[in-house]
């Protein structure tokens, strides 16, 4: 009985089915804790958590030099921006948009540094569903390489005052 | 021995022949009425969210819904859940081990800062000062009250901690009663050592953000803040789990007479949260910035997949417990005899079966999936986090301790229900109403639809943005499973407080009993039995109905945990 104290010596180990199900449990948790690492040499898609430490103002100046220099075009205001293949991409997420528009290649490769100058934001990329934390004060880069064409769309999945659902972004793959 | 009793009031159940101590019996109840209070608080901001997130409906405006949203988080997952679980450490520590409470004066302490931080942290919530949600992410910043008020209320458990070890420690030296505690007080004693963990990272990211707020000190670190907050966040959890596994045996036994097959592997699942839970916190920060892979991956595979076998076994050794008592009362036939002649129409009993099918099959499975940390890509942040723990905490925890409170109220509070009939369906009604509102969640969220968010369709953006149709229809489930959730849930309220406040007294006499005379009286057979027949022990009984269930839930698993990674490897490249 649960509420009774146990009588006598109860120290056993499991018999019968207790001990087959222990022993397959066991092994399912096993099987789950190598994918991980197996994934992480194996698979394509990981979150590294790659970062670096960065001053607010440090951040904006390097994104809006890299909106200047390789701005392509507008869109509702919106700078879009086309980086080279393979260098360095910048996005800002501040109360409440996301900036500037990335248009992107298919199958290049980018490293996109992300941080925001006021809250915590969430990174969703859409309809992909593929989310990131971005906190400021960090510089967080995925090295990233679409594998599709087509418009895509960011919001912001954590909340970040009042106006948090209204937060978007855009990038456009070719 | 007799020096004590005299000092220590106690009654002796006309049910289960305990006894009952009057100085603990008082804070049970207050604690359990305390809880059911902000239960209703928390219910009336969730009944506003679910109809907001219904984007046919979208009830609150925006100011409205993240301050409902606030509200909710706090008094469901800190007020309404830990008030429960004092008063379970007050009964488990007392009642079970035949013992009186430490100190009255602790209890009273205790109480006073957990009330009025409760009601500090509710208040600024609702002045429209503290709109930061339950996770405060700083440098979102709150009035002071709010974060002094959650500092007060944990301040006052820890010390609900302190008394329940007292009376471990007194009920041990003066020999109340023989050999190992009951699994029950065990379990409880489990949930208790985690909670001290618990808040200490709770006062770690806490203090320093109240002294921030406050103007003291310079800001505190997003990402520290993220990992302490967590600490206290997810061990929480784990507190939660324990105690829910500890009301599951507690009620095997109370309505079915059923007796843990091996306590070495009860005991031996409990200790493993205790060793591996602490830094399962990483699961909440696996696409987080600052904290490598390595790190990750360690934290979630080696420390969180012990904690998850043991929930493994739990949710193998409690059903077995059921079948094996089944058995002996002569429900053998074939592999599910048993299961159907269970006391189904028992509330105390339903609650607990189905927060067992729902903690395990849906929570669990979901929970360990998203947990992992390449899968959480397609998850962080999205609706299928609160699917999953809506499964957990509302259909796992809440359900079991609503169980639970169809025999608190008769045997605490020595009030009989009025209205049985309702009582019996509504575990059915609120369980129902979680697995539909969780599975919307669960559904919208595969499609990117975000938590914590009033507007799906972006009106008022500048750069436009939406859903699939179907989405929209998963947002309308979470609408209609919460309006049942709801209905569920206030049918527990009512009766259970139209019962504690006028309800038939059983003072002097046994409960009535939810089950009928027969059953009844199976399960008080085995009950009086006991550990009497320890060593022609169980050994010999099989299990093939609960090993038949286990081996689906396992097949279920892996499927759904193997379909997670072919939809992870479908998106971008990313490292
Ligand atoms: C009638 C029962 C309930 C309903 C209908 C309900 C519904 C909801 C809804 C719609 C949300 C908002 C999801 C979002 O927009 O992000 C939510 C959030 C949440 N619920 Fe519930 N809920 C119920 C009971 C509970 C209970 C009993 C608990 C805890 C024990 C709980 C814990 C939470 C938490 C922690 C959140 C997240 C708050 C946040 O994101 O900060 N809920 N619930
Ligand atoms: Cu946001
Ligand atoms: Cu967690």
């Amino acid at each position: 009985m649960s509420i009774f104290s146990p009588v006598g010596n109860w120290f056993k180990a499991p018999t019968g089915t207790e001990r087959l199900w222990v022993g397959l449990a066991l092994t399912w948790c096993l099987i789950m804790s190598v994918t991980m690492p197996y994934w992480h040499f194996k698979g394509k898609q990981n979150s590294t958590g790659e970062s670096y430490k960065v001053e607010a103002s440090a951040f904006l100046d390097r994104a809006n030099q890299f909106i200047e220099s390789n701005k392509v075009g507008e869109e509702k205001g919106v700078p879009i921006v086309e980086p080279s293949p393979g260098g360095d991409a910048y996005l800002v997420g501040e109360m409440w948009r996301w900036y500037p528009i990335l248009k992107l290649k298919k199958g290049q490769t980018y490293r996109l540094h992300i941080s925001s100058p006021d809250l915590q934001h969430g990174f969703s990329l859409l309809p992909m569903n593929m989310n990131f934390h971005i906190l400021p004060g960090y510089d967080h880069v995925l090295t990233i390489t679409p594998t599709s064409t087509g418009d895509f769309e960011i919001i912001c999945n954590e909340f970040c005052g009042i106006g948090h659902h209204m937060m978007t972004g855009k990038i456009i793959v070719e | 021995m007799n020096a004590t009793q005299a000092i220590a009031k106690f009654r002796t159940c006309k049910t289960t022949g305990l006894r009952v101590f009057r100085n603990a019996e008082f804070f049970t109840k207050v604690n359990a009425v305390l809880a059911v209070v902000f239960l209703l608080v928390g219910a009336i901001a969730a009944i506003g969210l679910a109809l907001t997130r219904w984007t046919a409906v979208h009830l609150l405006g925006s100011v409205y819904y993240y301050r409902m949203l606030t509200l909710h988080g706090v008094n469901m997952l800190v007020f309404w859940i830990i008030f429960m679980e004092m008063g379970i450490l007050y009964f488990a520590c007392t009642t079970l081990l035949n013992s009186r409470l430490f100190s009255k004066m602790l209890g009273w302490i205790s109480l006073a800062l957990m009330g009025i931080g409760a009601l500090m942290t509710n208040y600024i919530i609702l002045a429209g000062q503290a709109d930061v949600l339950l996770t405060s992410y700083v440098p979102l910043k709150a009035h002071p009250m709010f974060y002094l008020g959650i500092i007060l209320f944990a301040v006052g458990a820890l010390i609900v901690c302190f008394n329940f070890f007292a009376t471990l420690y007194i009920a041990k030296r003066d020999e109340t009663y023989e050999g190992s505690m009951p699994l029950v007080t065990f379990g409880a004693m489990a949930a208790a050592i985690i909670a001290v963990l618990a808040l200490a990272h709770g006062a770690a990211a806490l203090i320093p953000t109240f002294m921030w707020s406050m103007g003291w000190i310079g800001p505190v670190d997003p990402g520290l803040y993220r990992l302490l907050w967590w600490g206290l966040g997810h061990m929480s959890q784990q507190i939660n789990v324990c105690a829910m596994v500890s009301v599951w045996y507690f009620m095997g036994t109370m309505t079915t007479g059923a007796k843990p097959l091996n306590e070495t592997v009860c005991r031996g699942a409990f200790l493993l949260y205790i060793l591996f839970i602490n830094l399962a916190s990483a699961h909440h920060l696996l696409v987080d910035p600052g904290v490598g892979p390595g790190w990750k991956i360690w934290n979630t595979s080696y420390a969180m997949y012990l904690a998850v076998l043991a929930s493994m076994i739990h949710g193998y050794t409690v059903p077995a417990s059921l079948e094996v008592a089944q058995r002996r009362k002569g429900f053998t036939k074939g592999i599910f005899g048993w299961f159907s002649k269970l006391p189904w129409k028992d509330p105390g009993f339903s609650a607990v079966m189905l927060s067992i099918i729902i903690f395990g099959f849906m929570g669990g499975i979901t929970g360990v999936t998203l947990g992992t940390e390449q899968i959480n890509i397609i998850a962080h942040n999205t609706l299928r986090i609160p699917g999953h723990f809506h499964a957990t905490v509302v259909g796992g925890t809440s359900l079991a301790f609503m169980g639970l409170a169809y025999y608190l109220v008769p045997l605490i509070f020595q009030k009989e229900f009025y209205l049985k009939g309702l009582a019996r369906i509504q575990p059915y009604v609120f369980g129902g109403g979680i697995v539909v509102m969780s599975l919307g969640m669960s559904f919208a969220g595969s499609y990117g639809v975000p938590r914590r968010h009033w507007d799906v369709d972006f009106s008022g953006s500048i750069l436009s943005a939406g859903f699939d149709p179907i989405a929209h229809v998963m947002l309308g489930l979470v609408g209609i499973g919460g309006i049942i959730a709801f209905l569920g849930l206030l049918l527990f309220i009512g009766l259970t407080v139209a019962t504690v406040f006028f309800g038939r007294s059983n003072e002097g006499r046994p409960m009535e009993s939810w089950q009928d005379e027969h059953s009844t009286r199976m399960k008080d057979e085995l009950i009086e039995k006991g550990y009497e027949e320890e060593g022609k022990d169980y050994e010999h009984i099989k299990t093939p109905g609960t090993l038949t269930v286990v081996i689906i839930f396992l097949l279920t698993f892996a499927v759904y945990y193997f379909a997670n990674w072919k939809a992870l490897a479908d998106l971008w490249f990313v490292r």
